[in-house]
């Protein structure tokens, strides 16, 4: 038997003895965790099994540590006019304690990275980048900035917590009053949690309501402990990147290194509705508003196994003998019980319904294009 | 985590239990925890050749795709039928519900080759290091 990790591209290229370490790292050991390399960083993959904790998430609540995420301030009277030259999206339209997905392109539409832009103050924004991309963003930022915005790499003064599951709201409530309740989706909100002031935002990565918990650095643990302690009536469990995972391949979410990089851009991935075409220019505007009007020669689609198996990253797409795409995340669902995947097939294939095959191995398995997501939370 | 006495193990992580000419053959404890949650198995025809080290099987888990190596040669006379629709076996039972196949022996002199329970928990050990 030999394992061959599926969990991350980067993981082949950690170092074990420089991999960097989240605040809660003494409590995930303490609670048995599950380590993996993840982009630099020694993360817990799981602590019991991934099933129960993407389980948790899916019925009651999951508590992720994903302090490996990085955070970017951008700031001053250049700041707005930097984000909606470099990112995709219209930042114009966010108003303060507000967030929106975005994308840093290439000048050729491909992927720099996907974040989430927090509008803090007029002049003011954290950008929430992935990991592997961090010092790349940065040096892009660094780049493109008018001289009126600076560049600040906060990626070691916060932590980040992620609340998921439909008690989130509940649990978040019973630690800081009910007046979460009324956050909408996408919005933001200041909350002090065990003494400390925390930029907590109504949003994640796993199909379900729940809050993202920006901390101090310093002060995560005694907020990971709050919640948890908090959440237990509730049957909230710590999850890891284990779950984190199968929980956005489920919900259809994309992941840098997987559905996203720099030879895909965001139309080919379905995010043709974060590239705001009506803005007068940013990075990339030419070839994405040519992609959205004249359409792509290939989409992400979402595909549904109908025998057993399990698409892998790399396994051909295959309709009538003949290779069409290739699947780009997959696992079994613990909700379906089958295999998904994510996947680009030619754009004639993306059609929802057509039937095509996997290649798994020596097998060609049976699948469905279906609609994303996968699984939809209730309500 | 078990190293039964009564079986000899491969460097791979698959144990044998032999019987005349007929071996047995699974993955040890060490290899089913090292994995995790298996969610899917796969295995080979009644009647087919395998070859000492050459892949028979596939096992997954929710994160991992492994292959599986025969530990010795021969013809697969049985396969555990149950076990492609509950893989979860080889976690709760590896060296029992959870095996996977039988080979009858073309060379019984491989089994030579491969380790004792003894030798093979020193060589975990050291793997976990």
């Amino acid at each position: 038997m030999t394992a061959e990790i599926t969990v991350t591209k980067a993981a082949a290229h950690c170092e074990p003895e420089r991999l960097a370490r989240s605040p809660l790292h003494e409590r995930h050991v303490a609670l048995g965790a599950r380590f993996v390399p993840f982009a630099g960083w020694e993360m817990p993959l799981q602590y019991r099994t991934i099933t129960e904790e993407h389980l948790a998430v899916r019925q009651a609540a999951g508590l992720f540590d994903v302090s490996h995420m990085g955070e970017i301030e951008l700031s001053g009277p250049g700041a707005l006019a930097t984000i909606q030259k470099v990112a995709t999206n219209d930042a114009e339209r966010l108003h303060s304690l507000q967030a929106q997905y975005s994308l840093l392109c290439l000048p050729s539409g491909g992927v720099i990275d996907d974040l989430l832009v927090y509008r803090l103050g007029p002049e003011y924004f954290l950008l929430c980048v992935n990991a592997t991309n961090t010092s790349k963003d940065l040096q892009w930022l660094g780049e493109q900035a008018s001289s009126q915005s600076a560049v600040v790499d906060r990626s070691r003064e916060y932590a980040l917590l992620a609340l998921q599951g439909p008690r989130a709201t509940e649990i978040l409530a019973v630690v800081a009053g009910s007046k979460v309740v009324a956050i909408p989706r996408y919005g933001c909100v200041q909350l002090t949690l065990h003494g400390i002031s925390a930029l907590c935002s109504r949003s994640g990565y796993t199909g379900e309501d729940g809050w993202e918990i920006f901390c101090p650095w310093e002060f995560a643990g005694g907020i990971w402990d709050l919640l948890l302690e908090a959440g237990k009536p509730y049957g909230l469990l710590p999850a890891g990147l284990g779950a984190r995972d199968t929980l956005r391949i489920e919900a259809g979410l994309p992941l840098y290194g997987h559905e996203l990089d720099t030879n895909t851009t965001p139309v080919e991935a379905g995010l043709g509705w974060a590239v705001r075409c009506e803005k007068p220019d940013f990075v990339a505007r030419a070839v994405l508003c040519e992609q959205k009007a004249k359409g792509v020669a290939r989409k992400l689609v979402a595909i549904l196994l109908t025998e057993p198996g399990i698409p892998r990253q790399g396994y051909p797409i295959v309709k009538n003998g003949e290779a069409v795409g290739v699947v780009t995340s997959g696992c079994k669902s613990p909700v379906l019980g089958a295999g998904i995947g994510l996947g680009y097939v030619a754009n004639a294939e993306a059609k929802v319904g057509n039937r095509v095959h996997v290649q798994i191995r020596h097998r060609l398995v049976p699948a469905t294009i279906v609609e994303r997501p996968f699984v939809r939370r209730d309500g | 985590m078990e190293f039964p006495e009564d079986l000899r193990y491969s460097k791979e992580h698959e144990w044998v239990l032999v019987e005349g000419n007929v071996a047995t053959v699974g993955i040890t404890d060490y290899a089913q925890e090292q994995l995790g949650e298996i969610v899917y198995v796969e295995l080979p025809e009644v009647g087919e050749k395998v070859s000492k080290e050459d892949a028979f099987g596939v096992v997954e888990s929710v994160k991992t795709v492994s292959d599986v190596y025969a530990p010795v040669s021969g013809s697969v006379i049985e396969v555990n039928d149950d076990l492609p629709d509950n893989p979860e076996m080889l976690n709760d039972d590896p060296y029992g519900d959870g095996w996977m196949i039988k080979i009858e022996m073309s060379d019984p002199e491989e089994l030579e080759d491969l380790m004792t329970a003894e030798e093979y928990e020193r060589y975990v050990a050291e793997l976990k290091e």
